[in-house]
């Protein structure tokens, strides 16, 4: 794997103003600032992921950062959303999968079997393709996940009903319809309530499989916003078809093919002048 | 780097042109120049008149290569090389039009000249105007044969006018100090010695945009800047 910044199995995190794009003077000082601040957040250590026999993932080696987006992009079958789903061992829901190697997050390693998976997935929060809500109310949508957390009084549920729709961009447009069903919303507003969802067990880690690949253009800026909103408050990985996506909202991006990662770096970079010939030809068109 | 071709065959075809048309504006003005340096040897007025009249032909080069640049840019929102080629491409057409210019420039002053009798052989003016247009000619070989060394050769050989350019300045100077007769022929002399000066400028530029397109090395305004921290 070829990391456009500095190496990804090293600790010192890869960073804008070390990414190798000519920056002048002044672009480069602001860059340093920025990234004087970034820490990793899940650290990916020889991770390899196997659908019975079959390898998926070949030792990938990542550092997620702290409050900053980093978008997985690379063909179909490439290992982008099979990666994504380790972070939460969504995948142990099926038999016959399994990962190796070290996910660190929090100062553990969360592939131990030993550790909650249902605090895990509190933590690292999943949206995924397809809006998925609830058959209830908007406010039970919400609502519903915190219970399995938290007991909170109902003036500190609402409160944090509210709070998660205001998080999600959400709360203007269904304020007056809490008690409605959550599936009656548009196609974006469900993907916001799903959004919602995640953010009201606060999770450090938010994953977004595709969250806006079924929305249509108005609707995607809204996601789009969204994440970038909450980027503020959370780390985020999304993982997109759409390069032109994982180039506006993304700080880092990582390139994947059969299942290895080819580039990962700063996005600005990646985008404007990628390491590997390979990165180039398939964020250009020439294969994938 | 070669890469392969796109997955969609007209949006190569477009980039093609992109490039194609670079090429074709840079062959022109090149013939600009040509003819300038033509005119100026030998005293033709008439030639000097119609490279003034064509300059038309210069800026619509350069119109067609900013609206393809543009259509390709809102329709297929490139990315790494095909990004910087175009967005080069946007800035490189400034360069080869003001280099047209500059030509045109060079043929205003033979006509000035008229028929006077040059106050010294043109031998030098006549180098530097071969210096500055083997640079462009290189500068675009590079971007057609993705030769970075080549590119990073036509920067330096800028020196090389900007030295002929000093030369011809203190030689235009005696002159002028030697009679004011000589002040008319002298000073259009000098100002088309300035005009070649600049377009070895302009062809710096396009050099180190050809860089940016094959690296993705934005070296604008550093090598100058490090030429003249000696100077």
């Amino acid at each position: 794997m070829e990391s456009s910044s500095s190496s990804s199995t090293s600790d010192e995190a890869p960073t804008p103003a070390s990414s190798g794009v000519s920056l002048h003077p002044a672009a480069s000082i602001t860059a340093k600032k920025a990234a004087s601040v970034l820490t990793p957040k899940v650290q990916i250590r020889s991770l390899s992921f196997f659908y019975g026999k079959y390898k998926a993932l070949h030792d990938v080696d990542m550092d997620i950062h702290d409050r900053q987006i980093t978008a997985f992009i690379g063909p179909s079958g490439c290992g982008k959303s099979t990666l994504l789903r380790t972070l939460n061992r969504i995948y142990e829901l099926y038999p016959g999968q399994r990962a190796t190697g070290k996910i660190m997050l929090g100062g553990r390693n969360l592939l131990e079997r030993a550790d909650d998976v249902n605090l895990l997935r509190a933590k690292v929060g999943m949206v995924f393709q397809k809006a998925t809500p609830f058959p209830m109310s908007v406010q039970d949508n919400i609502s519903f996940g915190v219970h399995l957390y938290e007991r909170l009084s109902r003036p500190d549920m609402e409160a944090r009903v509210q709070w998660a729709l205001e998080k999600a961009a959400l709360w203007n447009e269904v304020k007056d319809k809490l008690r409605q069903d959550g599936t009656a919303l548009s196609g974006g507003q469900q993907q916001r309530l799903c959004i919602a969802r995640a953010v009201a067990v606060k999770p450090d880690v938010l994953l977004l499989d595709e969250p806006a690949s079924a929305l249509d253009p108005i609707s995607t800026q809204k996601i789009e916003q969204l994440i970038t909103e909450l980027k503020k408050d959370y780390t985020i990985v999304i993982v997109t078809h759409n390069m032109q996506q994982a180039a506006r909202v993304s700080d880092y991006t990582a390139f994947m093919y059969l299942g290895r990662l080819v580039e990962f770096g700063d996005t600005n970079k990646l985008f404007t002048k990628p390491a590997q010939q390979q990165t180039e030809e398939y964020i250009t068109g020439r294969f994938g | 780097m070669t890469l392969r071709q796109h997955t969609s065959q007209e949006f190569e075809m477009e980039l093609e042109s992109v490039r194609q048309r670079i090429f074709d504006m840079g062959r022109h003005v090149d013939q600009v120049l040509e003819s300038a340096g033509k005119a100026l040897l030998e005293h033709d007025s008439e030639l000097g008149n119609r490279i003034i009249a064509g300059d038309q032909e210069t800026d619509s080069m350069e119109l067609e290569i900013d609206h393809l640049c543009l259509q390709i840019l809102a329709r297929r929102q490139p990315v790494a090389g095909d990004l910087r080629l175009l967005t080069s491409a946007l800035k490189l057409v400034v360069d080869l039009e003001r280099i047209g210019d500059l030509g045109v420039s060079i043929a205003g002053r033979v006509v000035e000249l008229g028929s006077e009798p040059p106050l010294t052989p043109y031998e030098n003016l006549m180098r530097m105007l071969t210096t500055a247009r083997e640079m462009l000619t290189e500068a675009l070989g590079a971007l057609q044969s993705q030769d970075v060394a080549s590119a990073n050769r036509v920067i330096d050989k800028d020196e090389v006018v900007d030295a002929y350019y000093t030369q011809i300045f203190n030689d235009v100077l005696s002159r002028m100090r030697e009679s004011p007769d000589n002040i008319f022929g002298a000073t259009r002399v000098q100002a088309i010695s300035k005009y070649i000066e600049r377009i070895g400028d302009h062809v710096t530029n396009v050099a180190e945009r050809v860089i940016f397109i094959l690296t993705g090395e934005d070296i604008r305004h550093s090598a100058r800047m490090r030429r003249s921290d000696f100077s």
